[in-house]
């Protein structure tokens, strides 16, 4: 962790009310000896909650300790989780968190078009960067588990499917004004279905052209 | 039993052992840098690669494999030889060539079976990894870069120490080990982290820089600084004590040694007493050994038998002890006391004053309960036997506390109160956890000083004692009966009768003007504001404290380092130590000064030399006669008669301070160090 | 070709309504008390008679993974563990079925644990898949509201319950020691084994981890028989089985096929034909892309199942086929692979930790060919060393791919290295470039 991310540390966390009620079915799902099980979903109720609170969905380290406490393992256990695991951000981001899929299955459909085209609608020159609005911050994630809808672009919880260029800086201008078009795939395609076709009950593969 | 053959050779190893266990067995080496003998089995090196026939597998850890009957087991072959080349390569293209300017070097585990195992180059070209080094604190400097990530420093955390503050965080390539607050390690034990690095990732911050492995003499000699007896190794150059290391010692302290006992060297250069000194118009003037023994003896002969006494410190080798006592006898006095705290004891039997259980057993205990102590600080490395039964029984290994606690215990406790009345409940059974210790099987029960020194020792020792007797803590094959030390000369200075018999007057009516002369043998922690002035005080130390600028007469002594003593430990094992070096100056050893002045004074002690005088301690009582030995005698006479009330006020631990209990650690640099990092950091905190 | 009629998910792509109306309609939920009645050893008989082999990847028998564990509940309960951490790059027909037949996972659940002895079953999905966690917790609310699942599960008097524990962003929560780990509460890092966890799993107790696929196809099995599973595909290799496609050709998507079809036919039928042409075929990535690569000739005749690509050197796993077209800059597609190892390395092992990484910067040298043609006999020779020393089964993923490609464009790297001398000059190229960021 860096010095400047030390910086933007609060000086303290408290679950508030909203995340105390998610906490209590969380637990509910664990032995009560096995609490522990528990420390990967606390921890995105943390992040959430700073989302809610701050706009900005990120672990700060006090959370760490209040999240130990309340599964009672010491604080190490789970800042090594919160490092460990590539979807708990550990310094403040943006208030849309884009997420290009780099691994092959996207690259071979154009992943790098829709890196350059992020980058340039929203001014990031590097991944792990925020835009200047404070708008975006713009991650490199591997493979998303979505190769038949490639490219992916994830922005927050959703994925983006069936990106190109274009698509990419329309949802970005979207996104911008505060409208969020429904996910899934970006081009005329029923999931992930063949384009041009779909797929029906009892007959499998129908045109539909 | 099963039987292995280990590269042709047949051999019987215990069913859980693994197969690199039956490799060193059947004689073989197997190289390795994750597996650690007393730590959980991590199998992330992957340097102990073995062949095993019919394996789905081409290569099998043996560290995580265990052993199955008829296995056959290759250690070498072209294979083997291969994967550990290749594993060395692997460590190595991230760990920088920094040998010449690593405090490891010369005793590294991965310097060493590079060239053992390892390619004569490497064909890593690409640039190398760099970590940011984490600050652990004044005993461990860090080099992480050097880090192979073993994981032994976290296991060692998590599973001895108990104070779980090492972690690795993120992950593949970039995994680091640090701990969550770079605050220094809290733990007692943390010097053992340097000890379990493998490499020189984590080397003694107090001595960096300050010698090579390959330069350096051992001793074997018993630490001093608590009463577990831990087993060490005392490495010298020239005439200093250059570092001190733990022995392996399974039935004492494994393999571990606490920081004060390690750290505390510095503290033997500084404020020591290194030539004779005489008070003449009330200032303290150099003599020589002559003049001084002489004056001495002179002053002996003024004063009557009961106007003379001695008081033994808590650093004091058992022979010391014994020249004083006999040499106070042998002039009618018997105004002899060790108990410089004024615990309370019964030493009327030898089982009412040690750890009976020994430290061993405490493998074998189900129930535990703590009376006005705190292990962790009292004896750190006994603790963390406690804490490994603890975590061996996960959960079943119930622990009750009485008193208040100072910290965490590293295992859980029941805390049932913070008085000693609890003690009266759980006999008569209206507690709960008197069913846990009537049914536990091997219950173990601690009393400590915390409840030993206060005005109601005696009813709470009893009481106690009764206690043991109502939930069948002593029978035929256990004594779960035990008084937890923690000076490390007061079990033998009670087995010598280092204390007042009859109407002889003890430490509290010796200082109160009950003396006229008093000899202080290593006794820095006497309260003497009472003295009057008119007392005649001779020190007898090695260093300078209190207790020697008060006094007239200063006879100066020789640390632990540089005599051979005996020390018997809490449990009653009698050990000896060796002289590693030279006391410094004119220092000499106690026993010998006091030898000389019975001479002076014609009083004839039945021995003239060292050798003579342990012949004669062993005579007098034998238990000195049976070295490194625990007796397994169930001597406990449990009395059930106590009579009197508690005092109200709650049971505190006796040690405020962990880092400064004796004269050794107090003039310590690294221990006052510790002591104001770790006090002042709590003091914060409680603000 | 699967015919229709033996399709097992009638919803993959979602076009009909995935809650419980929809699946019931489909024939999901039909008489599951019937199927519990069968008792524990008839499930297990019939799955193992039907020939599954696990869909996960590493396809062993999933009946006789069931068999593994403790006839009888000791002390110590019983878990399923549902390995939903579909993270192998290519992979992504787990997903489908989370949200477009999220009921059969349910029943596939309930069936599992009363075959293995469970009353609880978590299943383990990974981080990003957000939306189908949803949909799998409306589906699991649903069946309990109806009484499927909960207390006394579809009236059989066998109690469940059922869980979702979502990972966090790391592949390897994918190995199932690993998996355990993480739902623990711990870093996914993959155990020793031995214990195994049919005997020492969750929590120390008897566990059994199965695929998504593999939970979700048992339903259909139990009803249609496993004379009915085991007539579609070859021996050995029986079932329809859930594939995705992608990469260079003209439809991707997610499809069920049956097993023992041509790659070819699959990827002209299912994909559409190659991007270009069959002509324009570089390199296909048969099951998820630590399986070794297969080149064209390969794929003009290759077998698309377990023993039809384990013949060729390669492997079924997860059925993630992933193509590449003569565009195809295949030492970059390669090293985008290393890096995908690289990142998700745990770092608990030394070969994996150290090797990954290793690899990766000479592969990144590779692309540009600022190597040296003996580093790639160097590189041949690590990964071979890695393969074989890692705790689990990801040193084969960091090293199976770089393998094939040096086995199969061997000539492209040589190529490739000089071309770089030849615009550089010199003999013998230094190798950590000028502006190479200090200890990056």
């Amino acid at each position: 962790m860096s010095e400047k991310s030390m910086n933007k540390q609060p000086a303290e966390f408290a679950f508030d009310q909203e995340s105390e009620q998610q906490i209590e079915k969380i637990l509910a799902k664990y032995p009560a000896a096995r609490k522990a099980s528990a420390v990967i979903p606390l921890l995105y109720i943390v992040q959430n909650q700073m989302k809610r609170v701050t706009k900005s969905a990120w672990v700060p380290k006090v959370a760490m300790v209040v999240v130990a406490k309340r599964l009672e393992i010491a604080p190490v256990r789970v800042f090594e989780i919160a490092t460990f695991y590539t979807m708990f951000n550990l310094e403040p981001i943006g208030q849309y968190h884009l997420q290009v899929c780099s691994t092959t299955p996207c690259w071979l459909r154009g992943s790098e078009d829709i890196v350059a085209a992020c980058k340039k609608v929203t001014g990031i020159k590097e991944f792990g960067q925020t835009s200047e609005d404070g708008m975006f911050t713009l991650s490199e994630v591997e493979c998303l588990g979505a190769c038949a809808n490639a490219p992916i672009l994830q922005v927050d919880h959703d994925y983006y499917e069936d990106m190109t260029a274009e698509s990419t800086i329309e949802l970005i201008e979207l996104l911008r004004k505060g409208e969020k078009p429904a996910h899934g795939p970006m081009i005329d395609r029923l999931n992930s279905a063949p384009v041009g076709k779909k797929i029906t009950q009892n007959t499998g593969a129908e045109d539909v052209k | 039993m099963t039987k292995v053959i280990v590269d042709g050779i047949p051999i019987e190893v215990p069913n859980n052992a693994s197969v690199l266990q039956a490799c060193e067995a059947a004689g073989k080496e197997i190289p390795r840098f994750c597996y650690h003998d007393k730590l959980s089995v991590a199998g992330n090196c992957r340097m102990c690669m073995v062949e095993i026939t019919g394996s789905r597998k081409p290569l099998v850890s043996s560290c995580s494999q265990p052993v199955m009957e008829g296995m056959q087991v290759t250690t070498d072959s072209e294979t083997i030889r291969a994967a550990r080349r290749s594993t060395m390569e692997l460590l190595l293209i991230n760990h920088p060539l920094d040998c010449p300017i690593c405090d490891q070097g010369g005793e590294c585990d991965l310097q060493d079976q590079a060239v053992g195992y390892g390619r004569d180059c490497s064909r890593f070209t690409d640039e190398k990894r760099a970590v940011v080094d984490k600050y652990m604190g004044p005993l461990v400097r860090t080099v992480m870069t050097r880090c192979i990530q073993c994981t032994r420093c976290i296991r060692f955390t998590n599973e001895i120490a108990g104070t779980a503050e090492l972690g690795g965080i993120y992950r593949g390539t970039s995994l680091e080990i640090t701990p969550f607050i770079e605050q220094g390690i809290k733990s007692e034990l943390s010097g053992n982290l340097i000890d379990v690095c493998p490499v020189g990732a984590l080397t003694s911050k107090p001595t960096a820089f300050h010698f090579r492995s390959w330069e350096l003499k051992n001793t074997d000699s018993i630490d001093v600084t608590d009463a577990v007896g831990t087993n060490i190794l005392l490495q010298v150059r020239g005439n200093e004590v250059m570092r001190i290391l733990p022995r392996k010692n399974d039935d004492v302290n494994e393999e571990w040694l606490a920081d004060k006992g390690r750290f505390s060297l510095d503290g033997l250069k500084r404020r020591r007493l290194d030539r004779p000194w005489i008070k003449k118009n009330g200032k303290l003037v150099e003599a020589s050994w002559t003049e001084t023994l002489q004056h001495v003896a002179d002053k002996l002969k003024t004063v009557s038998s009961d106007r003379m006494g001695a008081i033994a410190g808590d650093l004091c080798d058992a022979e010391s002890m014994l020249a004083l006592k006999h040499l106070m006898n042998a002039l009618g006095s018997s105004n002899v006391d060790c108990r410089q705290d004024n615990a309370y004891y019964d030493i009327s039997q030898r089982g009412h004053y040690v750890f009976n259980t020994s430290i061993a057993g405490i493998d074998d205990a189900d129930a535990l309960l703590v009376i006005g102590s705190f292990p962790r600080q009292e004896a750190p490395v006994l603790n963390s036997r406690i804490r490994k039964r603890w975590l061996s029984l996960t959960e079943q290994f119930p622990i009750g506390y009485i008193g208040e606690l100072p910290d965490d215990p590293t295992y859980k406790v029941d805390q049932l109160g913070e008085t000693p009345e609890l003690i009266a409940e759980l006999i008569a059974g209206k507690h709960p956890f008197s069913e846990i210790l009537k049914n536990a099987k091997r219950p173990m029960i601690i009393l400590g000083h915390g409840a030993i020194t206060r005005p109601d020792a005696k009813i709470i020792f009893e009481q106690t004692m009764a206690l043991a007797k109502t939930v069948g803590a002593v029978t035929e094959e256990w004594n779960g009966f035990n008084i937890l030390h923690h000076s490390a000369a007061r079990v033998a200075g009670l087995d010598l009768g280092f204390v007042p018999q009859g109407q002889a007057k003890d430490i509290k009516a010796m200082v109160n003007g009950g003396v006229d002369v008093l000899w202080m043998l290593g006794a820095d922690e006497v309260n003497l504001s009472a003295l009057p002035a008119e007392t005649f005080v001779i020190y007898q130390g090695h260093h300078g404290e209190k207790a020697a600028s008060r006094a007239d007469v200063i006879l100066p002594g020789a640390a632990y380092t540089e005599k051979s003593g005996t020390y018997v430990n809490t449990e009653g094992r009698v050990q000896r130590s060796f002289a590693a070096i030279c006391p410094p100056g004119e220092a000499k050893e106690e026993w010998a000064a006091i030898y000389a002045v019975a001479q002076l004074l014609a009083v004839d002690l039945p021995y003239h030399n060292i050798d003579s005088l342990r012949a004669y301690m062993a005579e007098i009582n034998p238990v000195f006669a049976q070295l490194r030995l625990v007796q397994n005698v169930v001597d406990v006479n449990l009395g059930d008669n106590a009579q009197g009330n508690f005092e109200k006020q709650v049971l505190r631990a006796v040690i405020s301070d962990y880092f400064l209990t004796n004269s050794i650690s107090r003039a310590s640099l690294t221990m006052n160090e510790c002591s104001k990092l770790r006090y002042a950091v709590s003091a914060e905190a409680a603000e | 070709m699967l015919s229709d009629k033996d399709r097992i998910y009638l919803n993959l792509h979602g076009h009909d309504d995935w809650k419980l109306a929809g699946a019931r309609r489909r024939g999901d939920w039909d008489n599951t008390k019937d199927i519990l009645a069968l008792g524990r050893d008839a499930i297990i008989k019939t799955i193992i008679d039907s020939g599954l082999r696990g869909r996960g990847g590493a396809g062993f028998s999933t009946g006789l993974k069931w068999s593994f564990m403790p006839k009888k509940e000791g002390p110590l309960p019983h878990y399923l563990v549902i390995n939903g951490d579909e993270s192998e790059p290519g992979t992504c027909k787990d997903r489908e079925v989370m949200r477009h037949e999220p009921h059969k996972i349910v029943e596939g659940a309930l069936l599992a644990s009363f075959a293995i002895g469970a009353h609880t079953a978590y299943i383990y999905i990974r981080g990003e898949y957000y939306n189908e966690a949803n949909r799998l917790q409306v589906a699991i609310d649903e069946a309990y509201e109806a009484g499927l699942i909960g207390k006394n599960a579809c009236g059989s008097g066998w109690d469940f319950d059922f869980y979702i524990h979502r990972g966090a962003g790391a592949y390897i929560c994918g190995e199932e020691t690993a998996q355990l780990e993480s739902l623990e509460g711990k870093k996914g890092q993959p155990r020793l084994k031995p214990p195994f966890p049919a005997g020492k799993g969750l929590y120390g107790c008897p566990s059994t981890i199965n695929n998504v696929e593999s939970i979700s196809v048992t339903p259909t099995i139990m009803r249609r028989g496993s004379a009915w599973f085991a007539g579609i595909g070859r021996k050995n290799n029986t079932g329809p089985k859930l594939m995705a496609i992608s990469g260079h050709i003209n439809t991707p998507c997610v499809f069920e096929e049956a097993l023992g079809l041509p790659l070819k036919e699959i990827i002209e039928t299912h994909g559409g034909g190659v991007r270009g042409g069959w002509d324009n075929l570089l390199a296909v990535i048969p099951g998820g892309t630590s399986m070794p690569m297969l080149n064209k000739e390969t794929c003009e005749t290759v077998i698309m199942d377990f023993d039809g690509m384990r013949d060729v050197g390669s492997g079924l796993g997860t059925a993630g086929i992933v193509v590449m077209d003569k565009s195809t800059d295949i030492i970059r597609a390669v090293t985008l692979l290393s890096k995908f190892y690289k990142h998700e390395s745990c770092g608990q092992c030394t070969p994996c930790r150290e090797g990954s990484n290793w690899v990766l910067k000479v592969m990144n040298r590779m692309v540009e060919g600022r190597a040296e043609i003996s580093e790639i006999d160097m590189l041949m020779d690590v990964t071979k060393n890695i393969e074989n020393t890692t705790i689990c089964a990801m040193g084969m993923s960091v090293a199976w791919p770089v393998q094939a490609l040096i086995r199969n464009f061997r000539p492209v790297m040589e190529q490739r290295i000089i071309d770089y001398k030849k615009a550089h000059g010199g003999v013998s190229q230094i190798q950590v470039s000028v502006d190479a960021p200090i200890g990056g």
